[in-house]
This record gives C-alpha cells, sequence and structure tokens, in this order.
C-alpha cells in the first residue's frame, strides 16, 4: 500500500488579481483524519475545489493512491472516491430527504426510478449513522442542523476513499458534534481518509491525527497532532505571535441607559416571550443561549424585521417604535445578520456599494439624490481604513474578500450610516482567527466611542470573552443576566439549559 | 391544526377554486352549458393547447421559460403544411415535390425544431445567458426565418392549404364519432410527460435542477446536459403542437403559433408550476389548460365582449403569479 492514499504536489491556481495557490501540497494517509488549517483566503477551499473538480489547478499534480488523476468536475472526483460536505448547505429545497442524499446517482429499474430501494436504503443509511430523520419531509422544512446530518450522510453514503468535510460542524450543537465524532472515527477504522477544515482548535485537536497548516495560499507545515499545541497552530496560521484571543476590557460603561427593552414578546408561536433588559452606552451586552433559544428572532424583532404581540422600547428616555427596519435604522440601530453571505453581502456589487447600501440616500443630501463621488469617497476610505479591510481598492468586488474581511465591510456599512446600537449576530462565524481578533478591537474602539453593542454569539470563549454583560435565553425565555464577574461557562450553561429538559440531556451527553 | 391545514389549502387552491366557482356562474347564467357538445369542444381545443403547456413546462421547472415556444409552433406548423400538400392542389409551396410519406415532413418539421432547442438550451447552459433574454432573441430569429421560407415564390406569403387527408385524419376521425384523434395524442403526451418526470432520473433532475443548480453541479448531475435537453424536449413537444394545429385547420400560414408561449406558460402558473423552477405537476399543467379553456369557451359561450375577456384572463395570470410568491414566501 501506497504511504499516501493522496497526493497533491506544487498545485497553483490564479483568479484575476490573485494568487489563490502558489504550489501548495497535501499528503493525506489512509485510515487518518487530517486536519487543513488557516485563515480565511489562506486558500484552503480553494485547495479543496480543485481537488473535487470544481476549479482547475493551472500547475501541479494530484495522485491518488499513486496514480496520477486528472479531476475536470466533480463528477470524476465522486467516481474517483473523493466526496465532499460541503461548506455551504445546499439543499433542494422542494424534494425530499431520500432525493437529496442520491441526487446524482438515483437507482434505476429499467428506466424507471427504483423509489422503494432508494427509500430503504435510506432508511439503512441514516439508521446506520443514528440520524433520525423523517424520510418524506422536503428539505425546505428541515432544520439547518438536519440538513447539515444530510450533507454528511450524503459524503458517507458515496463509499470515498477521501472525504473533504468542509466545517462540517458549523451549525451542529456540542451533542450532535460528538456524534459526527463518532461517525468520522468509525470512518477511519474502515480505512478511510479525511481532510477535516475547521477553524474550532479544540475540536481539531479532538478529531485530527495529522494537520496541514496554510498561510496566503502557501503552504505552511504539516505537523502529527501530537507534536504542536494549539498555540503553535495559531501562530503558523497567522505568521506572527498571537498573545491574546481578545483585546483587553476597558472600562468603558457609562452611566446612561440608552436602550431599555420591556416585555418583548413574538407575535409568532414558540418564539420569545417576555423578554426585558438594559443597554448601557459603551456596553456589550452577550446574548447567549443554545440553537433554538430564539435569540437571533429577538434581535430581529428589536430591528423591526420581525412581529412583536407586546413589548416597548425606551431610547434615551424616549419611547420608540420600530415596526420596520427603516424605521430602527432612523433610530440608529444597526443590525449585522447571522447569515452574512444570503443577508449581508451584495456579492456582485463592489466593496464600495455594499460599504454605502445603508447610507447612500442620506450621503448623498441633495434633493435628486445626485452621488458626488468624491464627497462620498473619502468617507468611504476612511471607514475601510479604519476598520483594516483588505482589499485592492474599494471598487473590488466584495465576493471575492475573505469572510472577515467581508465582516468588516458590513461594520462600515453601518458606521457610516451613524448608528448608535449595533446589533451583531453571530460576529465571527467563518471567520479566521487572526480576522477575530480584528472584529473584537473594532468592537472595543467602537464602545469606547460611546456606542453600544448587543452580541448574539454562540461561541462560548467569545461570549465570556467580549460581553459586559451577558443575557441568556432558553426556549425562547429569558433564564438570567450575568454580569461578567460572574460568569463562566458552566453558569452560562446552567441557565441556557434552565427550562428544558431536553437541553439538559443534550448538555450532559 | 386541522384549520390551518384548510388555510393552507385555500392559498395553495384559492385560484382553481375561484374559477371553478366562475364555472359554476357560467353554468348558472348559461344552462346550456352543461351539455355534451359543449364539453367535446372543449377537450378538443383544449389538446393543442396541452401540448404547449406540457412542453412549455419543462423549461419552467428549471427556472427558465421559452418565449420562442409560439414562434417554434408556427415554424413548424408552415413546415409541416409546405411539405405535405395534395398533389393535386393548385398552389402548391413546392409544385414539382412528389407525395412524400407523411412521416418525413413531420420528422422534419420536428428536426427543424428541435435544432433550435438545442441552440437554446447551449445558449442558456454554456453561453449562461438569461432564459428570458435568450429565447426571446430566438422567437425573433425563428419568426424571421419562418417568414423568409413563407415568402419564398411561388408562395408569395400566401396561406398554405390542400393539407393532405392523411395528416388531416388526426382531427377529422372522431374516436366513437365524438372525440379526435388530437385529444388522444395530447393524453398519450400527457402520460408520458407524466412518466418521464416522475418516474425517471432524467425527470428527477429536472426538479433537482432547478431547485438547486448548484447543488446538482456538485452531486455529479450533468447540469447542461440537462438544461439542453430540456429546451430539446419542450421544442419537440411544441412542434409536435404546430402539427397538430396544421391537422386542425387544414392550413397554415407564419403567425401561427403567435403568443403561444403565454397562454401556455399562464395555464402552467394557474395549475401550480412555480416560475422559481423546481415546483410543479403534470396534473396541474393539464388542470390548467382544463380552467382556461372553459373560462375562455364559457366567456365567449355568455356573450362577454372579446376585450373584456382579456381583460379578465389577464387578472387571472397575475393573480395566479402573485399567489406563487406567495407560497414560496
Amino acid at each position: 500500500m501506497e504511504e499516501y492514499r493522496l497526493k497533491m504536489s506544487n498545485i497553483s491556481k490564479s483568479f484575476p488579481g490573485v494568487k489563490a495557490l502558489d504550489k501548495v501540497q497535501l499528503e493525506v494517509r489512509p485510515g487518518s483524519v487530517h486536519a487543513l488549517i488557516g485563515e480565511n483566503g489562506a486558500g484552503k477551499s480553494t485547495l479543496m475545489k480543485c481537488l473535487f473538480g470544481l476549479y482547475h489547478q493551472e500547475e501541479g499534480e494530484i495522485a491518488l493512491d499513486g496514480k496520477n488523476v486528472d479531476i475536470t468536475d466533480p463528477n470524476t472526483a465522486l467516481k474517483l472516491g473523493i466526496s465532499m460536505i460541503h461548506q455551504e448547505l445546499n439543499p433542494i429545497p422542494y424534494r425530499n430527504v431520500v432525493d437529496n442524499i442520491w441526487v446524482g446517482r438515483f437507482v434505476k429499474k429499467g428506466v424507471i426510478v427504483d423509489e422503494e430501494k432508494m427509500k430503504t436504503m435510506t432508511e439503512e443509511l441514516l439508521r446506520d449513522l443514528e440520524f433520525d430523520i423523517p424520510l418524506e419531509t422536503l428539505a425546505k422544512n428541515l432544520s439547518v442542523s438536519q440538513l447539515q446530518a444530510i450533507e454528511i450522510a450524503k459524503a458517507v453514503s458515496y463509499d470515498a476513499k477521501v472525504i473533504i468535510m468542509d466545517e462540517p460542524t458549523s451549525s451542529l450543537t456540542v451533542a450532535e458534534t460528538k456524534h459526527l465524532f463518532k461517525i468520522i472515527n468509525r470512518l477511519k477504522s474502515e480505512g478511510r481518509s479525511i481532510i477535516y477544515i475547521s477553524h474550532k482548535m479544540e475540536e481539531i485537536f479532538e478529531v485530527a491525527d495529522e494537520i496541514t497548516i496554510m498561510r496566503d495560499g502557501q503552504y505552511v507545515g504539516k505537523w502529527a497532532i501530537g507534536d504542536i499545541t494549539i498555540d503553535e497552530v495559531i501562530r503558523q496560521m497567522v505568521g506572527r505571535d498571537m498573545e491574546e484571543r481578545f483585546p483587553p476590557a476597558e472600562d468603558t460603561i457609562q452611566k446612561e441607559v440608552l436602550l431599555k427593552v420591556e416585555d418583548f414578546t413574538s407575535a409568532e408561536e414558540h418564539s420569545f416571550e417576555h423578554i426585558s433588559f438594559e443597554l448601557h452606552k459603551g456596553e456589550i451586552l452577550g446574548i447567549g443561549g443554545l440553537v433554538g433559544a430564539q435569540r437571533t428572532e429577538l434581535v430581529e424583532a428589536i430591528f423591526g424585521l420581525r412581529k412583536i404581540s407586546s413589548g416597548e422600547l425606551t431610547m434615551s428616555g424616549a419611547k420608540i417604535k420600530n415596526q420596520t427596519p427603516q424605521d430602527a435604522i432612523k433610530n440608529k440601530f444597526a443590525l449585522l445578520t447571522e447569515e452574512r453571505r444570503a443577508t449581508g453581502i451584495i456579492p456582485m456589487l463592489s466593496v464600495w456599494d455594499n460599504t454605502l447600501v445603508v447610507a447612500y440616500r442620506k450621503l448623498a443630501d441633495n434633493i435628486l439624490g445626485v452621488i458626488r463621488k468624491k464627497k462620498i469617497g473619502k468617507k468611504v476610505n476612511d471607514v475601510c481604513k479604519e476598520l483594516d479591510v483588505r482589499m485592492a481598492g474599494t471598487d473590488t468586488l466584495i465576493k471575492n474578500l475573505s469572510g472577515g474581511n467581508q465582516q468588516k465591510v458590513l461594520v462600515g456599512r453601518w458606521l457610516l450610516s451613524d448608528c448608535d446600537i449595533l446589533i451583531l449576530d453571530e460576529p465571527t462565524r467563518g471567520v479566521d482567527v487572526g480576522a477575530k481578533y480584528e472584529i473584537y478591537k473594532i468592537m472595543r474602539d467602537l464602545v469606547r466611542r460611546g456606542k453600544a453593542i448587543i452580541m448574539v454569539s454562540s461561541e462560548m470563549p467569545e461570549l465570556l470573552g467580549m460581553s459586559d454583560k451577558i443575557l441568556i435565553m432558553c426556549e425562547g425565555k429569558l433564564s438570567g443576566i450575568l454580569d461578567k464577574t460572574e460568569a463562566n461557562q458552566v453558569e452560562v450553561m446552567k441557565y441556557a439549559t434552565m427550562f428544558s429538559n431536553k437541553a439538559k440531556e443534550e448538555v450532559s451527553e | 391544526m386541522k384549520t390551518i391545514d384548510i388555510k393552507k389549502i385555500l392559498i395553495d387552491k384559492a385560484l382553481v377554486i375561484v374559477l371553478l366557482f366562475m364555472i359554476i356562474g357560467i353554468i348558472i347564467i348559461e344552462p346550456s352549458f352543461l351539455q355534451w357538445r359543449v364539453f367535446t369542444d372543449i377537450i378538443t381545443q383544449s389538446a393543442v393547447k396541452m401540448i404547449c403547456a406540457l412542453g412549455l413546462m419543462f423549461p419552467l421547472l428549471i427556472g427558465g421559460t421559452d418565449l420562442a415556444g409560439g414562434r417554434q409552433v408556427g415554424l413548424a406548423a408552415v413546415l409541416i403544411a409546405s411539405l405535405s400538400q395534395m398533389a393535386d392542389y393548385s398552389n402548391r409551396f413546392w409544385p414539382n415535390l412528389p407525395e412524400l410519406p407523411i412521416i418525413l415532413p413531420i420528422f422534419i418539421a420536428l428536426l427543424a425544431v428541435a435544432l433550435i432547442g438545442a441552440v437554446n438550451g447551449f445558449m442558456i447552459s454554456k453561453l449562461k445567458m438569461a432564459p428570458f433574454i435568450a429565447t426571446f432573441g430566438m422567437s425573433t430569429i425563428v419568426y424571421g426565418i419562418n417568414c423568409l421560407y413563407f415568402s419564398k415564390k411561388p408562395n408569395n406569403s400566401q396561406p398554405i392549404g390542400g393539407i393532405r387527408e392523411d395528416l388531416r385524419f388526426l382531427s377529422s376521425y372522431k374516436l366513437f364519432g365524438q372525440i379526435s384523434l388530437l385529444v388522444v395524442i395530447a393524453i398519450v403526451a400527457l402520460v408520458i410527460v407524466w412518466f418521464v418526470l416522475n418516474k425517471t432520473v432524467f425527470g428527477k433532475n429536472i426538479y433537482i435542477v432547478g431547485g438547486n443548480a448548484e447543488a446538482a453541479k456538485v452531486s455529479g448531475v450533468n447540469v447542461n446536459k440537462v438544461i439542453i435537453s430540456v429546451f430539446i424536449i419542450e421544442s419537440c413537444l411544441v412542434g409536435l403542437a404546430g402539427i397538430m394545429e396544421v391537422a386542425r385547420t387544414g392550413g397554415a400560414n407564419s403567425s401561427y403559433g403567435n403568443a403561444y408561449e403565454f397562454d401556455a406558460i399562464s395555464s402552467c402558473v394557474v395549475g401550480g408550476v412555480s416560475l422559481s423552477g423546481g415546483i410543479g405537476r403534470v396534473s396541474g399543467a393539464a388542470i390548467g389548460v382544463i380552467i382556461f379553456t372553459f373560462i375562455s369557451y364559457g366567456l365567449a359561450f355568455i356573450g362577454v365582449n372579446a376585450n373584456w375577456q382579456l381583460v379578465i384572463k389577464g387578472i387571472i395570470i397575475c393573480s395566479a403569479v402573485a399567489l406563487d410568491m406567495r407560497k414560496n414566501a
């Protein structure tokens, strides 16, 4: 047997103006989990897309079990025994679970699709992996973690030699992640190779055998997991020392209560109810809780995106109403949504346009709304510089920036709109360690300037490291508000599971 | 829970329900609407429209459209009419052409439109053009070609007549003395399309490409091939509609089929085929066609002014699209 199941050597790939991969290599042993790590924009996804045939490298070779292969499209990759769990969940909304799993390789009986057989196969597959999902459900009615489970089941069902997992746990709970690791270990014992991409260091050190680090489209090195520490990984990724994961806390909280939320209850059933809290100027309020705690729903309701059946907002002593996002923006609220790609960036527009989406009308302050580029341009440049957005220029398309830089542009969008209350929903999801730190620094800087931040976060270290106060929700109810001095992981989890037996089980697992 | 389900059904089927009420209204105003003869008339009139709707359903299912559909009906009609005239007809399109075996003109007409479908598919898949604009351009091209052919000497743009009996019998022969073969063809096509869409891998892939082309691609589906095939099949179906039109009317001219694609798309949408792709059932498209024919026949039957008929039809189409958006919100 070859030493390496998969050997990618000297892979180079350019996009207009960017050298995305520069002579990168990757060597994966059979029956092992190989973590591929790097900041966003380091080229991990590009490398995997070359492997899966979505891109074709300009230079370099890919060898499977010692034989050179030419992977021109996903179909070829699948036939060669390479399957992939994609970072972006890509369900076919109006098709059921069975169709979503077997798309591309339906079982036939003559010319007819053998529905019965596919159903049995799906049943077996899901039972085998211990996923409990009703087969006839349409994908549009599945939860994100169920969709993720289907992606996993699908990738496994290809019976592949190499399985690429691109951030498979981004929408999984702790218990579901454990479940995935069990599956990974089984696949490993069957001799399959897994390429595991994740930003979560704890996960990588739990599941991986070897680790390859990339930086700026280049290969940095390969280590056995026992030979390297988390700090060393981060240093190699970022290319500099990272003393701290969070900028130091400062005492920026002012006396003045900027926003008072009273008795907020959703107009929808099974959503949040009777939520009240206060937000001071210069304060970062974290909102914690498990998936399904209705945190996003709450902040979106505060921003006027969802209807409420009761509740009052008081801003600096005056009653306000946010019935639509337009109201909210007028009242100097800002919202960075959870789904950056779906509801944040406008991919085919430039950084310039993306920055100005909210502020265009305000900055073009003449009657006709004529845009004077020079006048506005300085503001755009200033804000991009201030936030340290890394790009070729403001006319770069935003889709070509890394996740962290996209997020900075979105923050800039709201800064130009002159907001006072910034609501950040999972501000660092899909953002790498280095850029995370920069976003944290920006947050600190904003509260120093007297703005207030509401941050929804599912990442415990972030919640504990950044919040002045943590509001914890459980199944739509407010279960507790902790000051940062009394908050720790155990306390937060206690409140997050307060009203729910199901959630408790999940934590105790 | 039950009340919620009823509400959902009402929204989903709102249009069908309203249209059924309209039909009941027509019957109340004019009870003689309820007679066998009216029924056979309506299904005969539906036959050609049914084939067009089945055809257009294919591009709609992948989230596309074909604005050249009607013009392809026209091209197929002129082609087959010009090639299947009686030998002793005075005004022949090709004066010296012998009577060809009827299968040959049919084949030529279908081949011509299939080529157009392939080009449509190529533009939309490989060249990544928006279906709306690509097929709009194609409709102009097809009409132009049709007119060039139609104005050829000695025909000089005169309506083509004298269609041979072995083509005309599709319309003139009545099963049980009542139902023409056109209806039979429509029913057979309906069954075949249902089978292809629901029972074959190709059919499933159509829904999948329409639902999420990116997901289909990474799952190893040859998306371009699906798109091109979809447009070829659609063209063949509308081509068949053109042939049936010639059989029905006994002639053809270059304006045949104009705007048929809009009727077809409207019927599909009324029947629940989503314009955003990925959703739609053959039964829905069929019901849409029949309801539309019922309404237009019925409105004429009770003497509603033709201009008002247009207004009513337009309202139906807009409501259908509005409901479609609501369903997928």
